[in-house]
């Protein structure tokens, strides 16, 4: 039976970290995510859990611990943001490429500098090629909902990696909201026993992990860790169908908004979701054929399916709240229209920079996306590629 | 179920049979690495100077000189010499030579 309650995006989270009763939990704080191991501290103080609590002296620390409990057969989880996930960094290549299961609840902020301590993407799309499975959520019942997932994904034998639970700073981890939430036994049996197939502890069948791997083992290793990530496309969607059976909601690599007969759409991630469908229905109540794209899972990048999705669309674009320095476009819009390429080439693809460092985004800013989107359509004339709103020119 | 870990260090394991995360599960397997190709210089044994004095086995560092149940010292184990030169420097009757590989 579930239970409806009042969370922030922390505490929702916090929540499924105590329903899930993780074997150790490292961490460090760093706004927005403090939260998160403040609230799951007080249920280790208060005997709510059994967790091995490791109140280290950084990020870097964390994730190393993290390392180790996994490695040592822990279920084992943490949170940071922004720059500390970039002091994570190095140990986060290591979790990943030593096939350890860790859980991060990724809060999304800036990452310095100038310094900042709001929203945007640019700390976990820096990590994005780290062999890390990333989820996004729109709200606090998606990071609740993708965080008891995570478990379950990255534990799968086929895949064994890594996986971020990304959900907005502020927006998402501070503003309290509706929510339903699992009763504790429902996760408890959701998630199951963390069993891996070696780990340190394991008397009976002593492992290394974690050893030099030269020329000759080295690219079989990372071959196999591709692998990984390519399996974990089926292993999310098998958890996501369990999960859907359980609670009743409903999800997939992505979220198709009005795309059904969509002419002109707009690729988004997290929290801007929930602003720009407001959009659509009202275009669609103006009779303007609009539709909204939301990416759930972005590591590994859903190719096929996203083509499949826009294969009918005329104009879209994407809007990625991070920019890439790369003189070309955000990260988003490179692994859309790197999917689009030569499976779908006629869509005209077009990219907005937005709301860095917390921007506030508007109705009326999505609103002059989708006009512009009519225009590409109907003229078949792109103009600029690489664009920014919301900021002052 | 748990799934039993399949040793996969042999030099022509592929992709499919390696280990997750390079995980090692059986001790001893350094042996399996054949250092022997780093070598460019490589050392002779020239037996009729060897005096069995045992000076040279314990310096190597990749334990490439073999001694047998007798408790004499027998030919390189060249395939996990590194070429070092370090028994040649030991020797004390120059009874190893170091010569291009
Ligand atoms: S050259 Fe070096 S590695 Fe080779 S046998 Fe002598 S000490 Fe050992
Ligand atoms: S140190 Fe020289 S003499 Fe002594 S055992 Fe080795 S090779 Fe023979």
């Amino acid at each position: 039976m579930a239970k409806r309650d009042r969370l922030s995006g922390n505490e929702a989270v916090a929540v499924a970290m105590r329903q899930i009763n993780p074997d150790v939990v490292a961490a460090f704080p760093i706004t927005p995510s403090t939260e998160v191991p403040q609230y799951f501290a007080s249920f280790v103080a208060d005997g709510k859990v059994d967790t091995e609590f490791i109140p280290v002296e950084s990020e870097h620390s964390a994730m190393s611990a993290c390392i180790g409990a996994q490695a040592a057969g822990a279920r084992t989880i943490t949170a940071t943001s922004a720059n500390g996930l970039a002091l994570m960094w190095e140990m986060l290549y290591i979790a990943a490429s030593s096939r350890l299961p860790v859980t991060l609840a990724a809060v999304n902020r800036a990452l310095s500098g100038p310094i900042n301590i709001n929203n945007d993407h640019s700390d976990t799309m820096g990590a994005r090629d780290s062999g890390w499975i990333q989820l996004y959520g729109e709200n606090n019942q998606e990071a609740y909902d993708n965080l008891i997932q995570a478990v379950k994904i990255g534990e799968h034998p086929d895949v064994m990696l890594p996986v971020m639970d990304c959900y907005d700073g502020f927006i998402t981890s501070h503003a309290v909201e509706n929510i339903e939430l699992l009763e504790d036994d429902e996760v408890k049996a959701f998630v199951g026993e963390y069993n891996p197939d070696f780990y340190l502890n394991d008397r009976e069948n002593p492992i290394s992990v974690g050893p030099l791997d030269s020329v000759s083992h080295y690219f079989e290793h990372k071959r196999l860790q591709a692998e990984a990530m390519k399996n974990a496309k089926k292993v999310i969607l098998e958890v996501a169908a369990e999960f859907e059976k359980l609670t009743g909601r409903k999800y997939g690599l992505f979220e198709e908004y009005m795309m059904e007969d969509a002419e002109i759409a707009i690729v988004v991630i997290n929290s801007t979701a929930g602003t720009a469908k407001e959009v659509v229905k009202s275009l669609r109540a103006k009779g303007v054929k609009a539709g909204l794209i939301k990416i759930r899972v972005y590591r590994p990048f859903p190719v096929d399916e996203i083509v499949k999705a826009l294969k009918k669309v005329k104009a879209l674009a994407v809007l990625d709240k991070c920019d890439s320095f790369n003189a070309a476009g955000g990260p988003l819009f490179t692994d859309v229209t790197s999917a689009l390429y030569g499976r779908a080439d006629g869509i005209k693809v077009i990219n907005y920079i937005y709301g860095l460092g917390g921007r506030d985004v508007k109705t009326d800013d999505i609103e002059k996306v989708y006009e512009r989107l009519a225009d590409i359509a109907k003229t078949g004339s792109v103009g600029e590629i690489y664009n920014y709103f919301g900021v002052r020119e | 179920m748990r799934r039993k870990l399949k040793l996969s260090l042999d030099s022509d394991v592929t992709w499919k049979e390696i280990s997750p995360g390079g995980v090692i599960s059986e001790a001893g397997n350094a042996e399996k690495f054949k250092t022997g190709d780093w070598r460019s210089i490589r050392p002779v044994w020239i037996v009729e100077k060897c005096t069995q004095c045992m000076l040279c086995f314990p310096v190597c560092p990749d334990s490439s000189i073999p001694v047998d149940a007798e408790g004499k010292r027998t030919e390189f184990d060249f395939d996990h010499c590194k070429g070092c030169g370090v028994c040649a420097q030991v020797c004390p009757f120059d009874a190893i030579e170091m010569t291009e590989n």
